[in-house]
């Protein structure tokens, strides 16, 4: 009545792979927290698909724990920025070089 | 082609297209806003598979929320790094989503039930909630000490670093007690100073 399952898939799986992209190419914290942030839309997207292939509703509660997993990740993760900013004084990945002999 | 199967494919245009414009821009800011828009159109897909619920959270809490928050730490850090668009960096991660997404592709439309057409469903808001704290109410329990450990973790992060500094820029030099950036240098000073502290009691 919708669309076939496989779209659905094909759709969460781009948006999956410019997530992936994304995270690898930036040096920006930032912008690879907001990868992660994609990839994991792109992880709810399959997940309430599935949920309506198989008419069972666990798919949904565990896109709200997605959700819930994905809040408490960018927090954190943004409150670590915000740390080693104050260290350092940037948010290059390449430029966090204290422990390097 | 039906409505529905229609209007499937306009908002998985707008996500894709929203998506793609905001992982290749350079400033968080432009990605953060073409971000909203891929998230409110994943809410209206949500909707349209069912789930009206996670449709209003995915607006509340990701579209509201989470973006609102990262909006804000960008405008406390004001720096970015410089990037290139080289193709050093960009090559090597684009190859590794080509890689990715070929895999998941062949993955998919490899097995035939793939090909099976939905069947329109909903799931009642008052039925999702009664299934949710009926089966898995402790998975909910789990996720609330989830969000404890995070806020735990938060409130270590930002107000140690911040009473240190104060205390290491108050000692070394009472001029430049404001700035926020620091250099390696300063910071090593701060690591000095605060163990003298520690030492002193």
């Amino acid at each position: 009545m919708i669309v076939p399952l496989g779209h659905v898939f094909l759709l969460a799986g781009l948006v999956f792979a410019m997530g992936l992209v994304c995270l690898v190419a930036h040096r920006n914290l930032i912008m690879t927290l907001i990868g992660v942030e994609v990839m994991m839309n792109a992880a709810a997207i399959a997940f309430v698909a599935a949920s309506l292939r198989w008419q069972l509703m666990e798919g949904q509660v565990f896109v709200l724990f997605i959700l819930a997993v994905s809040a408490a990740e960018i927090s954190l993760g943004l409150a670590l920025v915000v740390s080693v900013y104050r260290r350092t004084g940037s948010i290059d990945p390449d430029r966090y070089n204290i422990l390097k002999w | 082609m039906t409505l529905y199967s229609a209007i499937f494919y306009v908002l998985g245009i707008v996500i894709l297209t929203a998506t793609a414009l905001a992982v290749t821009r350079r400033q968080p800011v432009h990605a953060v806003l073409y971000l909203i828009v891929a998230f409110l159109g994943t809410a209206a897909l949500f909707f349209l598979l069912g789930a009206p619920l996670l449709a209003a959270f995915v607006v509340v809490v990701y579209a509201g929320a989470i973006m609102v928050l990262v909006l804000f730490v960008i405008m406390l850090l004001q720096r970015s790094p410089r990037e290139f668009g080289l193709l050093s960096e960009w090559g090597p991660a684009t190859l590794l989503g080509v890689v990715f997404l070929a895999v998941a592709v062949a993955m998919v439309f490899k097995d035939d039930r793939s090909g099976i057409v939905l069947q329109g469903a909903v799931a009642q808001p008052r039925d999702f909630g009664r299934f949710l704290f009926d089966r898995y109410w402790l998975a909910v329990e789990i996720v609330s000490i989830l969000f404890l450990v995070a806020l735990v973790a938060i409130l270590h992060l930002g107000k140690r670093r911040e009473a240190g500094d104060d205390e290491a820029e108050r000692r070394t030099n009472p001029v430049e007690s404001s700035s926020g950036a620091l250099d390696p240098a300063a910071e090593q000073r701060g690591i000095n100073s605060h163990g003298v502290k520690e030492g002193h009691r």
